[in-house]
């Protein structure tokens, strides 16, 4: 019965994603206040039903009903409950369910903290997103009903796969969802204001704080995704380039670059046809990125066969939306050249060059991830573009980015003094090759990767502390803390999220040039020397979990005869799919991971032990952290508040009178 | 400078770096390109050596044996005509067994001996990867035509 | 309308182009090697019976289908109640050829087991599965070793053949039968061939 109640809850969703799609945007055309009026409540009311639905979803996992047949594909009656509730979204149709509900939470959202938006802009924009969650609802009831019944119901359900059942794929999935979907709302915004022909600061200013928080999201999704793949997948790798991970970082690509060119926007009203562009391809990216991981063409690109039907809807979906508002860019954007003129030496330059630099980026990652599906699906053979591709890209095009991300905060908006500027920056410069080829040197691991990426690490350091400096020299009267308090938050996002950068070049870079790893066999009571280190084997003991069985290994770090960490990493055969899975143990310390993973057991009775020692790869995700808070504090800046209650406040006056 | 003449520059200066972006990309795309071939293939010379590529197909009953250190594995990989012998040195996947779909990468030695770098298995419990599905359903066509 | 900001559009549209004719060619239908052949001859023990042995050669004469499927095999549960509604209803006789039912469970190393031990275990997992989930089958043969099924060219369980009476392939179904295959494809070709003669 509650999944009927579900899927009925899904369809009333539906009939308002209609309502919402179609009365505010014919209000807004015709100036109807009253039918401008109905995309609030009609967005509201969707979100309760979709909600609904979800926890009626949620209900048939818990309780184990596995006459539903999404339950019993994923989920079994030993899953530990966490388990149970993030099975939910570990599979094709549970996950477009998470994808409405995020969109509906986004839009709820909107319609919540952007009252002081003008009425038809606003109507606009809730419209834009009912078209989007109407194409969503309808292809989940059309092709992807999470609510179909197996019937008769099994004994038993086949649990979710084992890879799923860990601690960061309950946050990841929900946060990585956050971000693409967030980014529909940066869209609505700017086919609203192409449909409104409004596309100036006063757009970019609303837009801004919305796509900023998208993009905060985004870059915690795919940071606990990496870590994820890190601890789970047994190998220490942190990122692999494959298309599921890159179906996440193109998005984050054009999405970076948008903020950026919003920035220059709102305060200079330049770039507004590029910004409305990259509006547009972040979305897109994001909707390509969900359908080629969830509708498993990545796997098999003839997943598709088993249902064709899911995979036209898919294509038609996404002809209509990408296609539509290219349509309406190729028609509006005519009319929006012009804004602010900037010299060939000015912030606008540099900001510029990076988001070309980015889209290129994007472009090749989507070039390396699609083309050997597209040689698949035509019978043309068989071919794989792996790690050493993207990083042959990603290396030369990045490089540039990060030095002018440098560059351009010391420049002045409009023009500047290309010596001067120079002159100011020459010291950071030089001290950060010094710097890159000392470390490089004391490391003992003199490569052009190493050197360049610890240069760059440093620049973006140095860069920042001299950007810091200069900030505080500012009003030179007053005491350090009011200085510092007169720095507006935007700044310290703005500071904070390059700075990290910089972590994260380093984390990268280290792991890159002296990781290292040991495969051996051990059995109990064999010693090791690795990397500094004695390991000493201990033995493997059974250690059944609630739905798997496990042989756990116990070794015991020590360096100089002093315990460090004992380390228990597990081989596990999960029960109801009698699926192997290894089961990294980890010693995490700042300057190093020590890294343990136990491969299989020889006929003799030994076992295979990996060991890794990466160091400083826990910098890698402090970069992403500080990215995350500046990101925070952009968007947390005073001035978006301000505007949302003077307007408030004038609309309040307004009605007074 | 003329503000024509600056636009001009920065116009210019942005069309160049496009295409040397451009052609970076291209050049890194041609010399990192992964092919694919079955143990056939392989057999029939159609391969290159020294160069890296992968092959998928069965992992042939009974064929895995470990050497006395225990990591380098030896195994053959057949796309049911042809049997190819594969070194590797290394853990295993998880879903590695005999019997079952794998890819390897690596290269190929003069010797005829497959140097794996990689070993990939297939995914979950009931399809193999594609590139091993696609290894045995190609030498069952071509039995197929001799067959006639 | 400037032509430059059409450029977008254009390269969405040819990525599109390119997209919908990959998906327009349906690999499932490329047709199998073995079609309108001879089906490969086997004789192979019966699960219900282990000490008889049943050969393709039995079913000659009948139109019948030839179910791969296993008890580790996930996507064969969710064939299974199309199957067993097939059955019956009578339609068409279906013979079950259970596919290296150890040795392709990930999670049990056969290597190691005497072949005596291997079927014991082999024929305890099939018959415990037919038990759990209903038995569509006339009868079902164990390829224990998967030879018989490597002959079929079975790169995924479960698979289906039709077989018409002179013994000939006519058709292969790879993945899970749906209710929709069975209606539209299955059905009207097992119509067809019993029309036939």
């Amino acid at each position: 019965m509650i999944p009927e109640l579900g899927h009925f809850a899904l369809v009333m969703a539906f009939a308002l994603a209609l309502v919402q799609a179609v009365v505010p945007m014919v209000g807004a055309a015709r100036n109807n206040p009253s039918m401008m009026a109905v995309a609030r409540p009609a967005a509201q009311g969707q979100f309760f039903f979709i909600i609904f639905a979800y926890g009626c979803l949620t209900w048939a996992f818990i309780t184990s009903d596995f006459s539903l047949q999404l339950a019993a594909s994923n989920s079994h009656s030993d899953t530990p409950l966490m388990y149970k509730i993030t099975g939910v979204w570990g599979n094709h149709e549970g996950s477009l369910l998470l994808w409405s509900l995020s969109l509906s939470l986004w839009t709820v959202a909107v319609t919540v903290f952007s009252r002081h938006l003008p009425e038809a802009f606003m109507a606009r924009v809730i419209g834009v997103l009912g078209w989007v969650s109407l194409g969503f609802i309808a292809f989940m009831l059309v092709t992807s009903n999470p609510f179909d019944r197996l019937l008769p119901g099994a004994p038993e359900g086949r649990d979710l796969n084992p890879l799923l059942q860990d601690p960061g794929m309950i946050i990841h999935p929900p946060l990585l969802y956050m971000g693409y979907v967030g980014f529909s709302v940066a869209f609505a915004f700017a086919i609203a204001a192409l449909l409104t022909g409004r596309l100036d600061a006063a757009w970019a200013r609303w837009s801004r704080p919305w796509t900023t928080v998208a993009w905060v999201f985004l870059t915690a999704g795919i940071a606990v995704g990496s870590a994820w793949a890190y601890y789970e997948l047994g190998w220490g790798g942190w990122w692999f380039w494959d298309p599921v991970e890159n179906a996440s970082f193109m998005p984050w690509l054009l999405g970076t670059a948008l903020i950026h060119s919003l920035a220059v926007t709102e305060k200079r009203g330049a770039f507004r046809s590029w910004t409305v562009l990259l509006a547009i391809g972040a979305f897109s990216l994001s909707l390509l990125g969900t359908f080629l991981v969830r509708s498993g063409v990545i796997t098999s690109v003839h997943a598709f066969a088993t249902d064709p039907a899911r995979g036209m809807f898919i294509l038609a979906l996404l002809v209509v939306v990408i296609g539509v508002s290219l349509l309406l860019y190729a028609w509006r954007a005519p009319k929006l050249t012009g804004g602010g003129s900037f010299g060939l030496v000015s912030r606008e330059t540099t900001l510029l060059g990076n988001n070309v630099l980015f889209a290129v980026v994007s472009a090749s990652v989507l070039m390396g991830t699609l083309y050997p599906l597209f040689l698949d699906a035509l019978n043309l053979g068989k071919i794989s573009v792996g790690p050493p591709y993207f990083e042959a890209v990603f290396v030369p095009l990045m490089t540039p980015v990060v030095v002018l991300m440098m560059f351009g905060p010391f420049l002045r908006w409009k023009d500047d003094d290309f010596g001067a500027a120079v002159r100011k920056l020459a010291p950071a410069a030089v001290a950060s090759v010094v710097s890159g080829f000392g470390i490089a040197l004391a490391i003992d691991h003199v490569t052009w990767r190493t050197v360049l990426g610890l240069t760059l690490a440093a620049w973006v350091v140095l860069a920042s502390l001299q950007l810091l400096a200069g900030r505080l020299r500012e009003r030179a009267g007053a005491s350090v803390s009011s200085r510092l308090s007169m720095i507006p938050a935007a700044w310290w996002g703005m500071w904070l999220a390059h700075f990290g950068i910089g972590i994260f070049i380093i984390g990268v870079t280290m792991v890159g040039s002296i990781d290292s790893n040991l495969d051996l066999r051990m059995k109990d009571g064999d010693q090791t020397e690795f990397a500094g280190y004695t390991v000493r084997f201990r033995g493997v003991v059974d250690a059944p979990g609630p739905n798997y069985d496990a042989s756990r290994a116990t070794l015991e770090v020590s360096r100089d005869g002093k315990p460090i960490a004992t380390l228990q990493p597990e081989k596990r055969v999960y029960r109801a799919m009698g699926m192997p899975m290894t089961e990294a143990a980890l010693d995490i310390g700042v300057f190093r991971d020590v890294y343990v993973s136990l491969g299989e057991q020889l006929p003799e009775g030994d076992w295979i032990v990996s060991l890794h020692h990466k160091p400083f790869i826990s910098w890698i995700w402090a970069g992403c952290i500080f990215m995350v808070l500046g990101g925070i504090l952009a968007a947390a800046d005073r001035r978006y508040r301000r505007l949302a209650e003077r307007t408030a406040a004038a609309g309040a006056l307004q009605q007074a009178t | 400078m003329k503000p024509r003449s600056k636009r001009l520059m920065l116009v210019g200066g942005g069309v160049g770096l496009l295409v040397a972006a451009v052609a970076l990309v291209l050049s890194a795309f041609q010399q990192n390109l992964v092919f694919f071939h079955t143990p056939t293939e392989v057999l029939e010379g159609k391969a290159p050596t020294g160069k890296t590529f992968r092959i998928g197909g069965l992992v042939e009953d009974g064929s895995i044996q470990r050497e006395a250190d225990g990591l380098t594995v030896r195994f053959a990989i057949t796309d049911t005509a042809k049997v190819i012998p594969v070194s590797y040195r290394g853990t295993l996947p998880d879903l590695f067994k005999e019997g079952k779909g794998a890819v390897v990468q690596g290269t190929l030695s003069p010797d005829g001996q497959f140097r794996a770098t990689e070993v990939l298995a297939k995914h979950d419990e009931n399809y193999m990867p594609p590139e091993a599905a696609h290894a045995v359903e190609q030498a069952q066509k071509a039995g197929a035509t001799v067959s006639q | 309308m400037k032509a430059k900001f059409l450029v977008p559009l254009a390269l969405f549209l040819l990525l599109v182009g390119f997209l919908g004719f990959g998906l327009s060619l349906n690999p499932r239908e490329v047709p199998s090697p073995l079609i309108d052949k001879p089906a490969p001859a086997f004789t192979l023990a019966r699960l219900d019976q282990p000490a008889q042995t049943f050969a393709l050669d039995e079913m000659r004469g009948q139109v019948w289908l030839l179910n791969v499927w296993a008890s580790w095999c996930v996507a064969c549960r969710q064939e299974h109640p199309v199957l067993v509604e097939l059955a019956r209803r009578g339609i068409v006789p279906i013979v079950g050829l259970n596919y290296k039912e150890v040795r392709g469970d990930g999670g049990l190393d056969a290597r190691g087991m005497a072949l005596d031990a291997e079927t014991g275990l082999a024929i305890e997992r099939a018959r415990g599965w037919l038990r759990a989930h209903g038995d569509p089958y006339q009868l079902s043969v164990l390829d224990i070793d998967g030879r018989v099924g490597i002959d079929f060219g079975v790169y995924g369980v479960p698979e289906t053949f039709l077989i018409d009476r002179e013994g000939r392939i006519r058709y292969k179904h790879i993945g899970p039968v749906t209710p929709d295959n069975l209606q539209n494809v299955l059905i009207p070709k097992i119509e067809e061939l019993k029309r036939a003669s």
